[in-house]
């Protein structure tokens, strides 16, 4: 069983508000391209959602414009009631926004200890720190804990560039699990992994607190079925049809364009 | 590579800090303690003091550069700044000018403008990457030089200043030979070991995130362009420190000390060293110093005219730049590395002695 209380101690003093993420009539173009288009979506704190869609249908670019690393063309984010679409990166995670990457993003001279205590750090304070960390440093403990969550405990000296992708990719969910994680944005965690390391990545995520809610991009259905309770597939920058997983799973449409064989 | 990681400064909260120097620095500061013991009074100034003092301020670049991934020309602008300021606020010949205030005023007061000068110019360069950071801190290289030459009021234009000299503390004179050997000795240390305990501090450690992944570090939480500007604070700190050192060991400050040659100059000594650990900058200044102390000599020997002796350090530059682009830091890794591995199977025998 996936040990969260580190994640649950973090966050229960975060109140809610009627959704975690409102997207209003997102658009996002690049020159002539438009990669988004009329993108709107709320999502329910705690709610586990998949999004699914070919490749080039916006998934990634709608995840950028949530994070903040590029804003919208038109539209309006709201995370927790708050209007966040002019708000820098930073500013939205320390709300409680998170996300991992499609390609791991890791620092790879360092240990998988300081590669999730740097984000430990990110949402706390002492960010400008000259002092280093000390005997039983409260941030280096959350940092062990939260390795030990996603199942590294043997590797937590190991060199970054020593793990294989599999654990590359738990890093990665662990690093967006620090601080006070209140809404997480998976990018394909489960891609490139092996069978087995798909399993732990379901029990990682099935496992995570009730409040923290998600919101997954995944290629592999069986992950993305299991993992969700709602989906939304997009195609060509627009969302085309939501629902439950298993309407999403018989809907002939859905099998046409994406489940059968995309035309793309 | 060093490890700067946090999680090794908790592993080695274990140890006492007498147990974490390495046996090499022990010997290398017993040697230093005991120069002046059989160095002549121009070799301790010329060389030894000025190669410390070049030293700090290629820390200053390399602190920018090797943890934080930007490539500053200003350093010597703000070395020279905070020189400029200790004789305009201080005693200096040109009475005129230089207020004459205390020293507990005049070097805290230097020091802080020094760093507010180089908070606006981290602040201007942070915006730019790569070749165009070069460029934009070059120009303000350029402007402050020009800047001092012609302007009389605060700078005293193309003259600069001359008898400025570190107080009377202690009943020492500082300006005697032994007395700031261990005066720049110390500042040298002392700047080395605070740049290398910030590295492994949050900040430090940041910094080099953000050098290898600002998009990333930006995802978890941290202020990509405040984390930049405060480095250049601190890096302008250091360079202050080490340019009134120089504005003492010269007795003064003019233009020339902060030309665009004098800025290459810490680039050079910086790169030649080896940017990837504090003592490269170090071993660049003592390399640079040594070359341009004693090349005019040699070329003279050789029946060459000696003012070409930066031709000399160009042609060692471009010889460790061509065999190692992380300088000579680089080097003496490699030949580690080449030690280490066992010559039938090429793998690592893993008793790398630091």
């Amino acid at each position: 069983m996936t040990d969260t209380s580190v994640i649950t101690r973090e966050t229960s003093a975060l109140g809610g508000a009627g959704y975690a993420l409102e997207l209003r009539d997102i658009s996002k173009s690049f020159g002539a391209l438009e990669a988004l288009s009329g993108i709107n979506m709320s999502v329910r704190p705690g709610e586990r959602r998949a999004v699914l869609g070919s490749n080039g249908a916006g998934k990634t670019t709608l995840f950028n414009c949530i994070t903040g690393d590029f804003p919208p063309t038109t539209g309006s984010i709201r995370f927790f009631g708050e209007d966040v679409t002019v708000f820098p990166a930073q500013e939205r995670i320390r709300r409680g926004l998170r996300r991992t990457y499609q390609i791991s993003l890791l620092f790879t001279g360092l240990t998988v200890l300081d590669n999730v205590y740097l984000a430990c750090r990110g949402v706390s304070r002492g960010r400008f720190s000259f002092v280093r960390p000390r005997r039983g440093d409260a941030l280096m403990q959350t940092a062990e804990e939260l390795v030990e969550t996603v199942h590294l405990r043997d590797a937590i000296q190991t060199p970054v560039s020593e793990l294989s992708y599999g654990q590359q990719r738990q890093l990665e969910i662990a690093m967006a699990l620090s601080g006070a994680p209140r809404f997480i944005l998976f990018d394909e965690p489960a891609a490139g992994l092996s069978p087995t390391e798909r399993v732990e990545l379901i029990h990682i995520l099935t496992g995570l607190p009730g409040h923290v809610g998600y919101i997954i991009i995944e290629h592999d259905m069986d992950v993305a079925l299991r993992v969700s309770e709602h989906v939304t597939m997009m195609h060509n920058g627009r969302i085309f049809k939501e629902g439950k997983p298993a309407e999403i799973e018989e809907d002939p449409e859905v099998q046409a364009l994406y489940l059968g064989g995309s035309d793309e | 590579m060093v490890d700067t990681s946090p999680s090794r400064a908790m592993r080695s909260h274990s140890e006492s800090w007498f147990d974490r120097v390495p046996p090499a620095y022990w010997v290398l500061g017993v040697i230093l303690l005991v120069v002046p013991a059989f160095a002549s009074p121009f070799i301790m100034g010329e060389v030894f003091a000025r190669a410390f003092i070049m030293g700090i301020i290629a820390l200053s670049l390399m602190f920018l550069g090797g943890y934080g991934g930007m490539v500053s020309i200003a350093q010597m602008a703000f070395a020279g700044f905070a020189g400029y300021m200790v004789a305009v606020f201080g005693s200096s010949a040109i009475t005129e000018i230089s207020q004459g205030w205390p020293w507990w005023v005049v070097i805290p007061l230097a020091l802080f403008l020094t760093v507010l000068f180089s908070t606006a110019v981290g602040w201007l360069a942070v915006r730019t990457e790569g070749i165009y950071t070069i460029m934009i801190t070059l120009a303000i290289a350029a402007a402050f030089f020009y800047f001092t030459r012609q302007n009389y009021d605060i700078f005293n234009g193309f003259q600069g200043f001359n008898s400025v000299l570190p107080p009377q503390l202690f009943g020492v004179d500082w300006r005697g030979p032994y007395a700031f050997y261990y005066l720049s000795l110390f500042w040298a240390v002392l700047a080395y070991a605070v740049v290398l305990y910030i590295s492994r501090a949050p900040f430090g450690l940041a910094l080099q995130g953000v050098r290898d992944n600002p998009r990333r570090m930006a995802a978890l939480g941290y202020n990509v362009t405040a984390h930049r500007v405060a480095a250049y604070a601190f890096a302008g700190l250091v360079a202050g420190i080490g340019g009134i050192l120089l504005t003492w060991q010269l007795s003064q400050i003019s233009p020339g000390t902060v030309s665009i040659g004098a800025a290459i100059d810490v680039l050079v000594i910086a790169v030649v060293g080896g940017l990837r650990h504090p003592i490269g900058a170090f071993i660049g200044a003592f390399i640079f110093v040594v070359l341009e102390t004693f090349a005019k000599d040699f070329l003279v020997t050789l029946g060459m005219a000696g003012e070409r002796f930066q031709l000399v350090i160009g042609l060692g530059f471009l010889l460790i730049v061509f065999f190692s682009p992380d300088g000579l830091l680089g080097l003496w890794e490699r030949f580690r590395a080449a030690r280490d591995r066992d010559p039938l199977t090429g793998e690592d025998r893993g008793h790398r002695a630091s």
